[in-house]
C-alpha cells in the first residue's frame, strides 16, 4: 500500500488515474480506516486529501449559499450556528452519524462516497439540492448529489475522479428542511429508514418541495411523487396521507437483519409525514 | 458459618468508600488482558471456519510458514490426544479436529513477529473443506432428519427415540398435574421463544502465553477464574497442572462468558511451537461474537392453571434449549428455576439440551433463568390480565417464603421474595399515572447463588495494615467489598486494607467469580481469615501481658483485657502488635480453604414503564425499578450497580439483542452495530431498592446479588409492551419490526 499526500485536487486526481490497483481517498477516514482494519478493502494507493488548501473551510457565498471543504467534519458543521440555522435538516443528518469521536473526523463527502443507501447525510444533501465539484482528468465539473450514488457501495465517480467541494444552495426565504431516521436504539446505529424533506412556503401553501428516502432501495431516492403530493397544500391530513402513500410506493427495500420489507415500507410513510411536519414548521419560523 | 446475630450493627459495612481500583481504572493505569507484553513477544492470529458445518479434509500451511516473520503454525495436531468429556469439548471448541462445527470455529493459528504479519499469514493457509448440511435452530435441530452434529454425544439421561442432537434430558416435578389443572378456573397454554444473547463484555478476550518444551508455562489473561483456566489449558495441552502459572489481568466485563477458555490454549500451543517465545493473542469483536459463548436460545411450552382469585393450582413447562455444537445448554437450571418463585402443589418440568451448528454456549449471568422467567412471568401476567387481578398481588398470593418446599425440592430458608414484592408495591414508580401508548410491566426472578472452592489469605504487615489475597477476580467492585469486610472484622479503617487477586501459585484452588459467589464465599473466607489473625494477634498481646489468651478480647483494632479480672493493661493496637511481630513469634496471617455451602438465594422484583410508538413499533423505556434482596449490602453502590447492570442487559436481550443466522448458517451480525446492546441513552436512570433479609449462612448476612437482576427484565419488558399495545408477544426480542407487525395483525384481526 502506498500513502500519498497531494497538495492539490488535480494532483490527487492524477495519482488516482495512474494507480494500477485499488484506490481510496482519505479525508476523515471513518469508513476507509475501519474497512482497512477489518480486511474489507486494502487499497494499493491511499490518497490523503485533507492536506489540500481549503478542505477544512466552511464559506458563505455571495448568493447566500454555502461551500464546504471535503474534510469539514460533522462536529464543525454542528458548531457552525449560521449554517445550522440555514439548513438544520442537512446538518442534523450529518450529526446522526456515529459517536462524538467519529463526529470529529467524519465528512459529508466520505458519507456520500461510501455509497451506502443508508447514509444519513445524503438524503438531506439531496433534499437541499446540493451539488459537488468533481475534479478529474478533464478538469472540474459540477454534479447534483443525487447523481453520485448508483448502487450499494457504488458511485458514478470513475477512475481519476475526486470530489473537491460541496455546494449548498442559498436557503432563501420561508424555507425549511428536516431529516429523520429510524433506528431501534437512540444512537450509534444505522438507519433502517431515513427521510429528508426540504420545502418552501408561499403563505401557508407549499410552493417547492423535495422528499428523499434512505435505506429503502439500492440507492438513496429522490421521490418526485412525494413532493407533488404536498406541493400546493398546507400539509393537511389529506396531503400527509398522500405523502405517506407515495413514500411507501417509492420503496424498493430488502428483508435483512436490520428490518423487513413491510416494516421499511410502513415506516417510510411515517417518517415522511413526520419530517414534512418539522420542515413545514421550520419554514414558518418554528424552532423545532 | 452462621450469621453472627440477628441483624448486626456495622461500622464499615454498608458505607460507600471509593473503590481501591478506581484510580487505576480512570487513569488508564489498570492493565487489562491486551495490556500485558513481554520482551521478544510474538503475535498470534486464528484462522476460522467460514462454514457452519464442514469436514476438514486437509490443512496446508506451507505458504504461511514461508512468509517472513512467521514463527509457528498450529492445528489440532499440536494439542493433547485422548481427552474426554468437558476437557475434550473445550479443546475441540478452541481448535477444530475433524469437523468445523460452526461459523467462526478455529481451525488453525499463526504466531508471527507482528500482528499484521500474523493476520496476513492466516490468509495463506489453505484449508480443504467438505461442507455438510447444517442446522442453527433448536426446534429444527431436534426434528427428524436434522443433520447430526456429533453422533454419540448424548449422555445416559436421554430416552430412546430422540434425535442424536438431544444430548441431555431433564425431568422433575411433584403432585398430579391433572388434579391441579382440574382445580383451576383458568388454564392457559403458551409457546415462548428467546434468542441467544451474548454477554457483551466490552473487553475482548486477550492473553499473553509462554510455554517451553519442558512443560513449564506462564499465562497472563483476562478471565473470571484463573484456576479454571489453568486446569482447562493443562488438559488441552497435556501439561502437569502445577507447571502452569496463571495470573489474571483486570477484567473489562465477563458476565459468565469468561469462566472458560477460547484462545488461551491456542496461545500456549503457539508459544510451545515457537520455541517458548511469549505469544500475545487478542480477539477482535467479530471473533468474540462468532466464536465465544453467547447463552442458549430457548423454545418453551408453558401451561398454568389458576383459580379466579389468583392461586396457581398447577404448572408445567417443556424447555428445548440449544447451546451450540456441544452439550451444556443450561436447561438444568431452567427447569429448576422455572416455577421456583411460587408455592405450587402440582408441577412438572421437562428439559432438552440440544446441539446445533452454533458456537459453544457459555455461562451468561444467571444461566438459564431469564428464559425460564420469560415463560412463567409472561403467562402469569396474561392470566392476571384475563382475571382482572393486580400483577403484584397475584405474585404475593403465590410467593414462596421460609419453610415452603421449593418446586425443585428442598425447603426454603429465610428468603426475601415477599419483601421485594411489598417494596415494589409501595414504591412511587408503581403509582405514576401512565399516558397513551404507555404500559407497566412487572416480573419477579430468582437465582440460587453458589459457594464453591474458595481459598483466601490475610497477612498482617509490620505497620499493622492488612494485605488480603483472594482468588476471585474483581469484576464488580469485590475488592472494595473484601476490604470493607476485613476492615469490619479487624475494626481498622478501610484504607488500611489492600486487597489483591492472587495468581494460581499463591493460593489453593478457587472457583471463578461466578454464581454470584465472590462477595459471599471470598468474603466469608476473608472474614474467617481475619478472625484467625485476630486470634493470633490476641495471643501475642496475652503473652506480652502474661495472661491467658482467653482473657483477651479484640475491639476496634485493639487487643484489650476482657475485664478487671484479666488484669489492668493498656489496650494494644494492631500496629503495636504487628511492630513486635518478628520478636514475638514471627509472621501473623490467617487462611481459609473450604467449599462453603451456606450461600443464600436472592429474589428480585422489577417494575418497568414503557411507551410504544404505535406507528413504528419502537419501545422507549420510561422508568425502571429494581427491587432485590441483597441479604446485607456490603458496599451499597456496587450492589446497586449489579442491580442496574442486570436490568440493562436484560432490557437489551428483551428488545434488540439476537444472534441472526442466514440460510448459509453464518452469523449475520457479528459487530456491535448490528448486535444491538443498549447504548447509555437508550436507558433511563434505573431506580433501585435494596431489600435486606440476611442470609443466615454468612457472618454478615451476605447473599450474592450479581445474577438475579437479569432474570426479571425479559418478562417485565414483554408484560409492559403487552400493557401498552394490548398485544401479547411471546417471541423475543421485541424488535420494532416484530412489534409493529403484531400491532398491525391485531388491528386487522
Amino acid at each position: 500500500m502506498k500513502y500519498h499526500k497531494p497538495k492539490t485536487f488535480e494532483e490527487a486526481a492524477q495519482i488516482a488515474a495512474g494507480s494500477n490497483g485499488v484506490t481510496r481517498f482519505l479525508a476523515g477516514g471513518t469508513d476507509v480506516l475501519v474497512q482497512l482494519r477489518s480486511d474489507v478493502v486494502t487499497p494499493d494507493d491511499l490518497i490523503d486529501i485533507k492536506g489540500i488548501d481549503g478542505t477544512k473551510a466552511i464559506t458563505k457565498r455571495g448568493d447566500g449559499g454555502w461551500d464546504l471543504g471535503v474534510a469539514v467534519s460533522g462536529a464543525e458543521m454542528m458548531e457552525h450556528a449560521e449554517l445550522k440555522r440555514d439548513w438544520p435538516g442537512l446538518v442534523e443528518g450529518m450529526d446522526l452519524i456515529g459517536s462524538t469521536q467519529v463526529q470529529g473526523r467524519a465528512t459529508l463527502v466520505g458519507n456520500l462516497c461510501n455509497g451506502s443507501p443508508a447514509a444519513d447525510s445524503v438524503p438531506g444533501m439531496i433534499a437541499a439540492g446540493c451539488t459537488v465539484s468533481i475534479t478529474g482528468a478533464s478538469g472540474t465539473r459540477n454534479v447534483p448529489v443525487e447523481e453520485i450514488p448508483v448502487g450499494p457501495g457504488r458511485t458514478a465517480l470513475t477512475k481519476g475522479d475526486v470530489i473537491s467541494a460541496v455546494h449548498i444552495p442559498p436557503r432563501g426565504a420561508r424555507g425549511g428542511d428536516a431529516y429523520l431516521r429510524f433506528i431501534p436504539r437512540t444512537e450509534m446505529d444505522i438507519a433502517v429508514v431515513g427521510c429528508a424533506v426540504n420545502l418552501r412556503l408561499d403563505g401557508d401553501e407549499i410552493s417547492e418541495a423535495r422528499v428523499v428516502l434512505g435505506a429503502v432501495a439500492p440507492t438513496v431516492v429522490l421521490v418526485e411523487d412525494a413532493a407533488k403530493a404536498i406541493i400546493g397544500t398546507a400539509l393537511d391530513d389529506g396531503a400527509l396521507d398522500a405523502l405517506g402513500a407515495t413514500a411507501t410506493a417509492a420503496c424498493n427495500p430488502i428483508d435483512d437483519k436490520r428490518g423487513t420489507i413491510e416494516f421499511r415500507r410502513d415506516v417510510a410513510a411515517v417518517l415522511a409525514k413526520r419530517a414534512a411536519k418539522i420542515a413545514y414548521s421550520r419554514a414558518k419560523g418554528g424552532q423545532q | 458459618m452462621a450469621l453472627d446475630s440477628g441483624k448486626p450493627k456495622f461500622k464499615y459495612i454498608g458505607t460507600r468508600p471509593n473503590r481501591p481500583d478506581g484510580l487505576d481504572k480512570v487513569t488508564g493505569r489498570a492493565r487489562y488482558g491486551a495490556d500485558i507484553s513481554a520482551p521478544g513477544m510474538l503475535h498470534g492470529a486464528i484462522l476460522r471456519s467460514p462454514h457452519a458445518h464442514a469436514k476438514i479434509l486437509k490443512i496446508d500451511a506451507s505458504k504461511a510458514l514461508a512468509l517472513k516473520g512467521v514463527k509457528a503454525v498450529v492445528t489440532r495436531a499440536d494439542f493433547a490426544d485422548g481427552l474426554s468429556g468437558e476437557d475434550w469439548n473445550i479443546q475441540e471448541n478452541c481448535m477444530a479436529g475433524e469437523k468445523a462445527l460452526y461459523d467462526g470455529h478455529a481451525v488453525a493459528a499463526v504466531a508471527a513477529t507482528s500482528a499484521l504479519i500474523a493476520r496476513d499469514a492466516i490468509k495463506l493457509i489453505d484449508v480443504d473443506y467438505e461442507p455438510l448440511p447444517h442446522v442453527t435452530d433448536v426446534d429444527a435441530a431436534m426434528a427428524e432428519g436434522a443433520p447430526v452434529i456429533r453422533d454419540g454425544a448424548a449422555d445416559y439421561s436421554v430416552p430412546e427415540g430422540l434425535h442424536p442432537n438431544v444430548v441431555r434430558y431433564f425431568e422433575s416435578g411433584r403432585g398430579d398435574l391433572d388434579e391441579g389443572f382440574a382445580k383451576a378456573d383458568l388454564v392457559l397454554k403458551r409457546h415462548y421463544t428467546t434468542e441467544a444473547a451474548h454477554q457483551g463484555y466490552i473487553e475482548p478476550h486477550a492473553c499473553l502465553a509462554q510455554l517451553g518444551a519442558d512443560g513449564k508455562g506462564e499465562l497472563w489473561c483476562c478471565t473470571q477464574g484463573h484456576w479454571y483456566v489453568r486446569q482447562m489449558c493443562a488438559a488441552a495441552l497435556g501439561l502437569e497442572v502445577s507447571q502452569l502459572k496463571v495470573t489474571p489481568s483486570e477484567i473489562g466485563g465477563g458476565f459468565g462468558g469468561k469462566t472458560t477458555v477460547f484462545i488461551d490454549p491456542v496461545a500456549l500451543a503457539l508459544s510451545r511451537k515457537a520455541g517458548g517465545k511469549p505469544v500475545k493473542l487478542v480477539m477482535s469483536r467479530s471473533e468474540v461474537l462468532r466464536a465465544t459463548g453467547p447463552t442458549a436460545s430457548a423454545s418453551m411450552d408453558i401451561k398454568m392453571g389458576m383459580t379466579k382469585d389468583g392461586k396457581i393450582t398447577a404448572a408445567s413447562g417443556t424447555y428445548r434449549m440449544q447451546g451450540g455444537a456441544f452439550p451444556g445448554a443450561p436447561v438444568d437450571e431452567t427447569t429448576v428455576l422455572a416455577f421456583a418463585n411460587y408455592n405450587i402443589e402440582h408441577v412438572h418440568h421437562v428439559g432438552y439440551d440440544v446441539m446445533s451448528n452454533r458456537p459453544k454456549q457459555a455461562a451468561y449471568r444467571a444461566p438459564g433463568a431469564p428464559m425460564a422467567a420469560f415463560g412463567t412471568e409472561s403467562i402469569i401476567d396474561e392470566m392476571a390480565t384475563q382475571l382482572g387481578l393486580d400483577p403484584l398481588e397475584i405474585r404475593l398470593k403465590n410467593a414462596v417464603k421460609e419453610g415452603v418446599r421449593a418446586t425443585y425440592g428442598p425447603k426454603f430458608p429465610a428468603v426475601g421474595l415477599i419483601e421485594t414484592l411489598e417494596a415494589a408495591q409501595s414504591h412511587d414508580n408503581y403509582a405514576v399515572p401512565l399516558g397513551p401508548n404507555q404500559g407497566r410491566g412487572v416480573a419477579s426472578g430468582f437465582w440460587l447463588n453458589w459457594g464453591g472452592d474458595t481459598s483466601a489469605s490475610v497477612a498482617i504487615s509490620e505497620d499493622g495494615t492488612v494485605a488480603v489475597t483472594v482468588g476471585t477476580p474483581d469484576i464488580g467492585g469485590s475488592r472494595a467489598s473484601m476490604a470493607l469486610m476485613a476492615a469490619e472484622a479487624f475494626g481498622i479503617p478501610y484504607e488500611n486494607v489492600r486487597v489483591h487477586i492472587g495468581d494460581t501459585a499463591s493460593l489453593g484452588i478457587n472457583e471463578p467469580t461466578h454464581g454470584s459467589r465472590a462477595t459471599y464465599a471470598s468474603g466469608l473466607a476473608v472474614i474467617q481469615s481475619a478472625k484467625e489473625c485476630i486470634q493470633k494477634l490476641s495471643k501475642r498481646a496475652a503473652e506480652a501481658w502474661g495472661i491467658d489468651p482467653d482473657a483477651v478480647i479484640w475491639e476496634d483494632g485493639f487487643a484489650r483485657p476482657s475485664g478487671p479480672n484479666a488484669g489492668e493493661f493498656e489496650p494494644m493496637s494492631i500496629a503495636e502488635i504487628a511492630g513486635n511481630m518478628s520478636s514475638s513469634g514471627g509472621p501473623i496471617s490467617g487462611h481459609f480453604e473450604a467449599s462453603p455451602e451456606t450461600y443464600g438465594g436472592s429474589f428480585g422484583t422489577h417494575v418497568v414503564d414503557v411507551e410504544v410508538d404505535p406507528e413504528t413499533g419502537r419501545t422507549t423505556v420510561l422508568r425502571y425499578l429494581v427491587v432485590q434482596d441483597a441479604g446485607k449490602a456490603i458496599h451499597p453502590s456496587y450492589v446497586e450497580g449489579q442491580f442496574q447492570g442486570g436490568a440493562a442487559q436484560g432490557i437489551g436481550w428483551a428488545l434488540n439483542e439476537e444472534y441472526i443466522y442466514g440460510e448459509d448458517g453464518r452469523l449475520q451480525n457479528p459487530i456491535f452495530l448490528d448486535y444491538r446492546v443498549p447504548v447509555a441513552s437508550d436507558l433511563p436512570m434505573i431506580d433501585t431498592v435494596i431489600v435486606e433479609v440476611p442470609n443466615p449462612g454468612h457472618p454478615y448476612g451476605v447473599r450474592g446479588v450479581g445474577e438475579t437482576g437479569i432474570t426479571p427484565p425479559l418478562p417485565a419488558i414483554a408484560n409492559a409492551i403487552a400493557a401498552a399495545t394490548g398485544v401479547r408477544f411471546t417471541k423475543l426480542p421485541l424488535t420494532p419490526p416484530r412489534v409493529l407487525a403484531g400491532i398491525k395483525a391485531a388491528k386487522n384481526a
